[in-house]
């Protein structure tokens, strides 16, 4: 190493620049590595909207279909059920459905859904994701005798209401959701197409 | 740097004389010329792909929505006039007919096709769309040959686009018969250019559908080589510079 | 923010030896400071490791050793797989480019004696590397699951069945799991390629390097710049490894990266020759392709293989090209290490291998016809004898006498094989094609006994710069 001068100032711009175009270049390749964990054109296709037809579903039962993987609920509620869902407000931790992440705007409402007899659901607890068992008011359980009706977590004992809406003093944090669904005719809906989307 | 590119050179050149190992039973190989940013050439033959082959063969690696995607066809079009086997776009392009039945009406199952451009290259299939010939010999099932598949299994079922060819024979110096040429007896709805545009497209089609990747791949090299070019020159500066203090 | 850096180091340097390492491994690492081009290939395969273990564990998390979903699942990758094409590609292409600057590196330590006395253990690393390598290559090529994944698997499989007393079926069948190439086979094979061999192969690689490390680098004079030290104990010779070869090794992995990318996005297949165009037919145990030939890096042993027309001998001889190769440094013993002071008849015997190892991989790759068998065959023996006259070369005080009847010696073995294998149908072809070996011998034999063109040149104290 001789005792010539270094130019220090252009020494570093030059380390520096190799290291930012370096990074740079890192960050590119990271792309296809961190992309390729995205879900596939398989899983895709697998979780690709479904259609339902319900026209044979009767007041008060309830239809199971996957969607992506997710058990979807598709319940007929009669009118008797659709007046009661207004008169427990103060039991439920939101009401109004004012967690914009739980339901498309087409059911924000007070039955949430977009015909108010038809409710559809992802039945996935919003606590820690089992799967939440339908009960009736008239089936055998231990919810107490004013049970309307509902939605019961056995993993940690969450309650729902008919709407799906969550009450309060139980482990979920907020309402099961409302996936993005629309109708293709009376009785057939897609889960998965939001309506007026398609 | 000089015996780097040299070694370069080298590879290129090894790996140009590669391609002679797809070669195709001593026949001249026919150049298909496929251009793959040609969409509306790859888009026809994409038409004739589901049109006439889709039948018995699949290319169950393939996704409607993929060819929809890439070849900018609208759901509503794919639907109308790609997709008969299958409604939803993300699927698959499979076909109804059962191995076992292929077997038995052909002899050997139709083959899947999703890769047949890279195992039997491009130039391949367009000779072979090409060279289906009448053979009346009554070991043939379907009365046809093909000059580069010997005792092809299937049928020529683009015969009313091309036509009917019968072989053109020709003796060698030992007396021995050889096909020399094929000749067009019956013309088709196409006409011979007609024709081998219409193989161009379907062979671009089946070359598309052997790697979809290929339609991005090239574009992305450029950015890439270009980048790296780049910072190579960077990464000199920076040697020169430190390597300055050994002078 | 430095203080508080230097804290940290001090924090850690208490408890791991983070600071030494870098310093013995590359701030006060000192190497030559004459390197060349040729010198850019050890790093570039740490590079190319360090590439396919990366791009070799994502591929795993689609892939699915299985032989019936195997073949799918790659093109699921190809296709379905955002991104996955690229990954795909970029571990085919770094498969065959690991190959590409292994062999240029174990040239570059032939040429410049770098096995020689006192670096013996490096090359042996080395070379339980490479062979390793072609372990980890021959069962990643199974994983495609195309035609040749599994015909090329039957066969070097197959090849194990050439020991003699039924060992050698019964070892064959304990391979596969199976009475051919199957789902246990690929199962297993696919457990070794990506666990147990990359694990050894990086714990080799870091025993190459302290090896390395401990008793320092040759240069291409091949001069030991430990022996001339200034005040400091510093070689005079040496520079730190650490900044300046790291600037320069950053510079030839870009240049590197570029002709490798070029290859990834412009020609992945090569032309047949990284990926094999029978590959993209799934595996078919009923029919065997056309035409059948390993991956291009392995055909020169290949071609040694089919060129001897007997089982157990071709596999011996095969087993022994690559064997040869181990023993270098205990068959090469010349004092003089680089071939820049070694003899000219010493430049032309490397020449000469080069060329026999670059056609023998050629022959590898094309049809067995009788010409390119027997050239095969007369390729090995030049192979062979290359290991045996750079013994012979070990020593320059030899007289006239011994190289004569080296020479002689060595003809009559010729003979006496050609005798063996006689064959009248192609008698004018082994007649022929049996001047090769005897204008070899002659040259390298005759040439030291009667010209003076096998003297060295005096190597110099220092290593030769500018």
């Amino acid at each position: 190493m001789s005792e010539k001068e270094v130019d220090l100032r252009r020494r570093r711009f030059l380390t520096s620049s190799v290291s930012v175009v370096g990074g740079v270049g890192a960050a590119f390749v990271a792309v296809p590595f961190v992309a390729s964990w995205q879900p596939s054109e398989r899983a895709k296709a697998i979780g690709a909207p479904v259609e339902v037809e319900f026209g044979k579903l009767e007041k008060g039962q309830m239809l199971r279909v996957k969607w992506r993987g997710k058990p979807v609920w598709v319940l007929r509620r009669g009118a008797e059920t659709l007046s009661a869902l207004e008169k427990q407000a103060d039991l439920l931790r939101d009401p109004g459905s004012d967690v914009v992440a739980q339901q498309p705007g087409y059911a924000q409402n007070a039955h949430r859904s977009i015909k108010p007899e038809i409710l559809v659901l992802v039945g996935i607890c919003t606590h820690l994701g089992c799967s939440p068992q339908y009960i009736k008011s008239n089936d055998p359980h231990a919810l107490g005798d004013d049970w309307p009706g509902g939605f019961f977590c056995p993993c940690h004992g969450s309650k729902f209401d008919l709407a799906g809406r969550v009450y309060k003093s139980v482990p979920a944090p907020s309402n099961l959701v409302v996936p993005p669904h629309s109708f293709l005719s009376d009785t057939r809906i897609v889960i998965g197409v939001d309506q007026g989307a398609a | 740097m000089k015996n780097f590119l040299g070694v370069i050179c080298l590879a290129l050149m090894i790996g140009g004389s590669g391609t002679v190992l797809a070669s195709g039973g001593g026949v001249q190989l026919q150049k298909a010329h496929v251009d793959l940013s040609d969409t509306a050439s790859l888009q026809r033959g994409a038409k004739l792909f589901v049109n006439y082959c889709l039948s018995c063969h699949s290319a169950h690696f393939m996704r409607y929505n993929r060819v929809g995607r890439d070849l900018g066809i609208s759901e509503e079009l794919l639907q109308e006039h790609l997709m008969f086997a299958s409604d939803k776009s993300g699927e698959v392009m499979n076909v109804a007919m059962s191995v076992e039945d292929g077997e038995r009406w052909f002899g050997v199952a139709p083959p899947d096709l999703s890769v047949i451009a890279r195992s039997r290259g491009a130039n391949w299939l367009y000779t072979y769309f090409l060279s289906f010939y009448e053979d009346s010999n009554p070991s043939r099932p379907f009365g046809v040959n093909n000059l580069v598949f010997k005792d092809v299994g299937m049928p020529h079922v683009l015969w009313k686009l091309q036509g009917r060819q019968v072989p053109v024979y020709a003796e060698d110096e030992h007396g021995k018969k050889h096909i020399e040429s094929l000749k067009l007896v019956e013309p088709g709805i196409l006409n011979a250019d007609e024709y081998r545009r219409a193989m161009r497209d379907l062979t671009g089609f089946l070359v598309y559908v052997g790697e979809p990747a290929k339609l991005v791949r090239y574009g992305i090299g450029f950015w890439v080589l270009l980048f790296l070019a780049g910072f190579f020159l960077l990464t000199r500066l920076l040697y020169r510079e430190y390597w300055k203090d050994l002078h | 923010m430095n203080k508080l850096l230097t804290c940290l180091l001090g924090w850690v340097d208490d408890r791991f030896p983070l600071t030494k390492l870098w310093n013995e491994h590359l701030a006060k690492y000192y190497a030559p400071k004459n390197f060349n081009f040729w010198y850019f290939f050890g790093s570039l395969a740490l590079l190319v490791l360090v590439m396919q273990l990366l791009t070799g564990i994502w591929l795993t998390m689609h892939y699915k050793p299985d032989a019936e979903r195997a073949f799918a699942s790659v093109e699921y990758i190809m296709r379905d797989v955002d991104w996955g094409w690229l990954i795909r590609y970029l571990h085919s292409t770094g498969a065959s480019a690991f190959f590409v600057v292994v062999y240029l590196h174990m040239f570059r330590g032939l040429v410049y004696g770098s096995f020689k006395q006192p670096r013996e253990l490096i090359w042996l690393f080395g070379m339980a590397i490479y062979m390793l390598l072609m372990a980890e290559a021959f069962m990643g090529y199974l994983l495609p699951w195309g035609q040749m994944s599994f015909w090329g698997a039957q066969v070097i499989i197959s090849l194990f069945g050439a020991l003699p007393f039924g060992i050698g079926e019964a070892l064959s069948l304990w391979i596969r799991g199976d009475y051919v190439v199957s789902d246990a086979t690929l199962n297993r094979f696919f457990s070794l390629h990506v666990i147990a061999l990359p694990l050894v192969l990086v714990g080799l690689v870091a025993a190459h390097v302290m090896a390395l490390h401990e008793v320092g680098s040759n240069n291409p004079d091949g001069v030991e710049i430990k022996k001339v030290k200034g005040s400091d104990g510093i070689p005079k010779d040496g520079i730190p490894f650490h900044p300046y070869y790291t600037v320069k090794d950053i510079m030839g992995v870009i240049a590197f990266l570029f002709f490798f990318a070029f290859v990834v996005f412009f020609v992945p297949e090569m032309g047949g020759w990284f990926l094999e165009h029978a590959n993209f037919v799934p595996a078919n145990p009923l029919k065997t392709p056309e035409h059948i030939a390993p991956v291009w890096y392995f055909t020169p042993f290949y071609a040694i293989l089919r060129a001897i027309p007997d089982k157990l001998i071709g596999v011996m001889a095969m087993g022994g090209s690559i064997g040869c190769l181990f023993l270098l440094p205990w068959i090469d013993r010349h004092p003089v290490k680089s071939i820049r002071f070694r003899s000219p008849l010493f430049f032309w015997l490397i020449t000469v291998f080069i060329l026999s190892f670059v056609i023998l991989g050629y022959l590898g790759t094309q049809p067995a016809t009788m010409v390119f068998t027997e050239t095969g065959f007369r390729l090995a023996e030049l192979y062979f004898t290359f290991f045996l006259i750079l013994a012979i070369y070990s020593s320059e005080s030899r007289g006239a006498g011994a190289y004569i009847s080296w020479f002689v010696v060595l003809v009559g073995a010729l003979l006496v094989i050609d005798f063996l294998r006689f064959d009248p149908v192609k008698s004018s072809l082994i007649m022929g094609s049996a001047l090769l070996p005897l204008a070899y011998l002659a040259v390298f034999l005759l040439g030291p006994a009667f010209t003076r063109l096998n003297e060295s040149r005096p190597v110099p104290e220092r290593v030769v710069w500018k």
